[in-house]
């Protein structure tokens, strides 16, 4: 077998221990999926009504605020798998078992991309429960078929590039307390941008800010996708950040993690 | 006249003028180590520090704590990089021919390197996976190792479940999924209990019948006195003394044959046959200082035959390891009551570590 092969084999050797991991010890993962889930019962039905009337004429058409924020929501849940990826990777760092991987003749690349493909996947399953919930709870998307497949296709990128992030902030915290708070900025982002009202509502300096921020974009794209509304360049840009911010997490995890052992 | 234990009978034994090394003579060299440095800042960790292991023998690095031997152990297994200085292990170049270098160690760490989340058979098969072992043979693997590590009642619980022992155990057979050549074990029982720390004993030194190579660190002298076919001491990033447990031993002075008289008669004439060292008249014995060697011993029995005394009992006392590794650690070597305490210990010791190196041999 040829390197990649090894390489690959090895990766899905270490996404299926990290699995294992999820389904064994759930509540990390329930913590992660109920995040985005209360946020979308607060913001619909504690603060919908208010927030729906002070947007006034919504975007999305004057239908309900849910139509407005869903979008916004399904990006947290992007975030907050982050989260849980910084702990997992911080807290495996801080077992032996690392040590031994890196005495052994596998992939150098393996361990992270097995956390990664990992976090990925119950990322995605957790952004696909808050879409369900939102249907149910009246969220009533515009989308075709091909909307909704190009709308997996931005979170996928999205939550990879936010994965690759997470990975890189658990490898460099010294302990698992640093490295649940290192991602805290990427979960708080979206409130700085367009997910829960619209930046024009905004004073000058944060509406500027809110513009330019990674996450708008994307935001913007995905309520686009969903609701029709119009997607501008915002797409193309969407997607600039999302591979962006990926090679950055990825060199910088792969900096971190060849940096040396952790003790 | 009688021995008193047989493992007075090892100590002289294995004393013999020209002192035969404890393993067979492979001439190839499992670790060879020329110069090797590390620092860390200001603080020199390793100093140029140079080692040559036969394939098939146990080596012990034996220091204080901070004495720089987790570092070569982790420069040794391809962890971190050394400043300077060469090293080959199963003949791979350590920097250029990292990759064969791993491929044929293994490594058991200081804390355990185990997936506490997993269960101890799904540890080893993850192992298996890693090594690329086809599915049926890992499992097969897998199911011997528990079997042979007393792990299979609790193959099925998760690690986080384990004792330390139990752990440490689970550990070792991770490194043996992989059939290694060469295996690194640092400190491989601190902090267990002491039966724990016997049945590791027990399968390290049955891991050597195979032919496998060992590199221990260890903090107890004990343990290297046991193990060990050669002892290395290091301190402060050198190497200040290298050799077998016995020839350590005699490398400090304390070495001495202790007669034990029927009578103060026999006593007092043995003493003044013998110049008069120092001897005990209540407890009837008699301390010759010697340098524990088979000559010096040959020359007190004659003597006795020659002035027909009759001892009732004899033995031969080398100084322990702790002896050694307090005197040349530069620390204050212990008091002469408690080293009556290891004499006991140090006996036993002898006498187990000839049965383990008749199995060697095998």
């Amino acid at each position: 077998m040829s390197a990649m092969t090894y390489a690959a084999r090895d990766s899905l050797t270490m996404l299926r221990r990290n699995l294992k991991h999820a389904l064994r010890y759930p509540s990390m993962t329930v913590t992660v999926v109920a995040m985005p889930l209360v946020m979308l019962l607060l913001f619909t039905y504690v603060f919908g009504g208010a927030l729906g009337t002070g947007i006034g004429g919504t975007p999305t058409g004057g239908g309900a605020y849910i139509d407005y924020v869903a979008p916004g929501i399904i990006l947290m849940a992007a975030t907050s798998g982050a989260l849980s990826t910084a702990i997992s990777v911080c807290s495996d760092m801080t077992e032996g078992i690392v040590n031994r991987f890196r005495t052994m003749s596998i992939s150098r690349a393996a361990f992270l991309t097995g956390h990664v493909a990992g976090s990925v996947i119950q990322t995605l399953v957790s952004i696909t429960l808050v879409v369900g919930v939102a249907l149910l709870m009246g969220f009533r998307p515009s989308a075709t078929p091909v909307d909704w497949i190009a709308t997996a296709g931005l979170l996928t990128l999205l939550v990879v590039a936010l994965t690759w992030l997470a990975a890189a902030m658990g490898l460099v915290a010294k302990n698992v307390e640093t490295a649940s708070n290192m991602p805290m900025p990427l979960t708080f982002l979206p409130f700085l941008g367009s997910a829960i009202v619209p930046p024009e509502s905004m004073p000058t300096g944060l509406r500027w800010f809110a513009e330019y921020q990674p996450f708008t974009p994307v935001i913007e794209t995905l309520r686009g996708l969903l609701m029709g509304t119009g997607i501008g360049n915002s797409g193309p840009i969407a997607i600039a950040w999302c591979l962006g911010l990926t090679l950055v997490g990825y060199l910088w995890a792969r900096a971190a993690f060849n940096r040396g052992i952790k003790r | 006249m009688t021995m008193t234990t047989s493992a007075t009978a090892t100590t002289v034994a294995s004393a013999t003028p020209t002192p035969a090394p404890a393993p067979p003579p492979t001439g190839s060299s499992a670790i060879d180590v020329t110069g090797l440095s590390k620092s860390y800042g200001d603080k020199v960790v390793l100093d140029g520090i140079d080692l040559h292991i036969p394939e098939g023998t146990i080596f012990a690095l034996l220091g204080p704590n901070g004495a720089g031997k987790t570092t070569t152990v982790q420069i040794l297994s391809t962890l971190i990089p050394a400043d300077a200085g060469q090293a080959r292990l199963a003949g791979h170049d350590l920097v250029r021919e990292a990759e064969a270098v791993r491929a044929a160690i293994g490594v058991t760490g200081q804390f355990a390197a185990v997936d506490n989340l997993l269960t101890a058979r799904e540890n080893l098969l993850l192992m298996a996976d890693l090594l690329h072992l086809p599915r049926r043979e890992g499992r097969r693997r897998a199911a011997d190792l528990l079997r042979r590590f007393e792990l299979t009642e609790a193959a099925e619980k998760p690690v986080s479940t384990f004792s330390g022992g139990m752990r440490r155990k689970l550990d070792l057979a991770m490194t043996l999924v992989g059939t290694p050549r060469i295996i690194f074990l640092d400190e491989p029982t601190t902090g267990l209990d002491p039966r724990s720390r016997r049945t590791m004993w027990e399968i390290i030194r049955a891991l050597v019948a195979d032919g496998v190579t060992l590199f221990l660190t260890t903090q107890y002298l004990e343990e290297a006195d046991q193990l060990a076919d050669r002892i290395a001491v290091l301190d402060h990033g050198k190497l200040v003394a290298e050799g077998t447990p016995e020839e350590l031993k005699r490398l400090i002075p304390g070495s001495h044959i202790r007669l034990r008289f029927a009578d103060a008669d026999a006593l007092e004439s043995a003493a003044a046959f013998f110049g008069s060292p120092a001897y005990d008249t209540e407890a009837l014995t008699l301390q010759i200082p010697g340098d524990g060697g088979v000559p010096g011993l040959r020359a007190v029995l004659d003597g006795l035959e020659r002035a027909s005394i009759e001892a009732e009992a004899l033995t031969v006392h080398t100084p322990d390891l702790d002896d050694v590794f307090l005197t040349l650690t530069g620390q204050p070597q212990r008091s002469g009551e408690s080293l009556n305490s290891w004499r006991d210990n140090s006996q036993k010791n002898d006498t187990q570590k000839d049965n383990s190196r008749k199995d060697n041999a095998r």
